[in-house]
């Protein structure tokens, strides 16, 4: 990528901005983000099909803020992370340089929001078939069957909370998890504090998950909670129509039509 | 072995359903006493976790019911109540939290007849379902281990 290199490298020459987010090499075979500071040290980014983590949940970061002004490598899902983080007010045109890489790894540059979302008109949502058939596997169980898999399923998770550290959306500054007055949520790895943390996961980012996998990627015990989300986006196209982050529209649980369809109130 | 009372939790609001349910009481219809009635201000006020909480607590059954479609004291907040609930029902069905144990309901403050009928239906399907035995064994697991 010699092109993101010395478009990096350029932008901290003349000090458009202070910090490059970008990939670099990690252990083994793995990527990790690094945060660059010198034109010097960009010839250390790498892009390349590896570079799954999702480095918008580091705009958000006060650490990174007072760093000065970023420019982030982002591929399509960070892209669409961007997007929704914009749509909700938490981050500013003038604050960040997006480095858009497309698929075939190509430099974009984008010169506003506006921008990324016409970009991603062409790059929509969609659910692997894989994860498709699975949701519909797990949906066509007996409820009692469909408890017990998400039980044990779940049963592993000891609330480390990578998943929320991963995600781009979980940027409150005081997590319910964090409410112990009265205690929301058994802390301890309990079956019960497992479940609800995950429901509560999930509520909080119906109508504004992005579908980008991070949670899942970093769960250190492989519980597959993005089928939770995934399963979501499908009741939101399903209920609200077409969906993805938007500039224009209004999140799906901050918003309302008079004339919302369900079929369950008597 | 005595039959099984099932336990209701109702979340109500307090303009619309907790004003039925008090008209259901001045008009002396008679109904279930198996639920406990939660008031609060409005339906948008009713957080999803706070129904878990019912679940978790050992109820068998939840009843959720505000004010009619454009009838909302705060103009919009049963509208919002209503997207959540579409929501939360889809997830707990995706979870396998049986959906069929949590009744939502628009009654208004002239309802009285409506909130009695919504409360015997509810309960009687919950006794034909039981107690819910499943999400008990979760939220009680650390009791269970304690006794071994």
């Amino acid at each position: 990528m010699n092109e993101l290199i010395k478009k990096a490298a350029e932008l901290l020459e003349s000090n458009v901005v202070q910090i490059v987010i970008g990939y670099g090499k990690g252990s083994a075979e793995r990527t990790r983000t690094i945060f660059i500071t010198e034109a010097s040290g960009c010839d250390q980014l790498i892009f390349d099909s590896r570079c799954i983590q999702n480095l918008a949940v580091y705009l958000t970061k006060a650490e990174i803020k007072k760093l000065g002004k970023p420019a982030i490598v982002a591929p399509v899902p960070v892209l669409r992370s961007i997007l929704q983080l914009a749509s909700e007010n938490q981050l500013t045109e003038d604050g960040l340089v997006v480095l858009g890489v497309t698929p075939e790894s190509t430099l974009i540059e984008f010169e506003s929001f506006a921008a990324i979302e016409t970009y991603l008109a062409s790059h929509k949502i969609e659910i692997d078939e894989k994860y498709q058939k699975i949701i519909e596997g797990i949906k066509s169980m007996p409820v009692e069957e469909r408890f017990a898999y998400w039980v044990k399923e779940l049963e592993p998770c000891f609330k480390c909370y990578a998943c929320r550290a991963a995600c781009p959306l979980c940027y409150c500054t005081r997590c319910t998890v964090e409410n112990n007055q009265p205690q929301w949520i058994k802390s301890a790895s309990h079956p019960l504090g497992n479940l609800e943390w995950h429901v509560m996961r999930a509520m909080h980012h119906a109508g504004r998950c992005t579908d980008c996998d991070a949670c899942y990627e970093a769960c250190p015990m492989g519980i597959p909670i993005h089928l939770l989300t995934k399963s979501m986006l499908q009741d939101v196209t399903e209920n609200f129509g077409p969906y993805g982050p938007s500039l224009n529209k209004d999140n799906t649980l901050s918003s309302f039509k008079p004339e919302d369809k369900e079929s369950f109130i008597k | 072995m005595t039959e099984f009372e099932p336990k209701i939790v109702a979340f109500v609001c307090n303009w619309c359903t907790y004003a039925g349910a008090d008209l259901t009481g001045t008009s002396r219809i008679k109904y279930a006493t198996n639920v406990k009635i939660i008031r609060f201000p409005c339906t948008g006020r009713i957080d999803f976790m706070l129904l878990l909480k019912a679940f978790g607590e050992g109820a068998d059954g939840i009843i959720v019911s505000g004010c009619h479609p454009n009838d909302c004291h705060y103009t919009s907040g049963n509208f919002h109540a209503r997207r959540r609930w579409i929501m939360f029902r889809g997830l707990l069905d995706m979870l396998g939290i049986d959906v069929r144990r949590i009744q939502y309901s628009w009654v208004s403050a002239a309802e009285g007849a409506k909130w009695a009928d919504i409360v015997n239906t509810t309960v009687n399907a919950i006794r034909d379902l039981g107690p819910y035995t499943d999400y008990a064994k979760v939220a009680g697991y650390l009791e269970k281990e304690a006794e071994v």
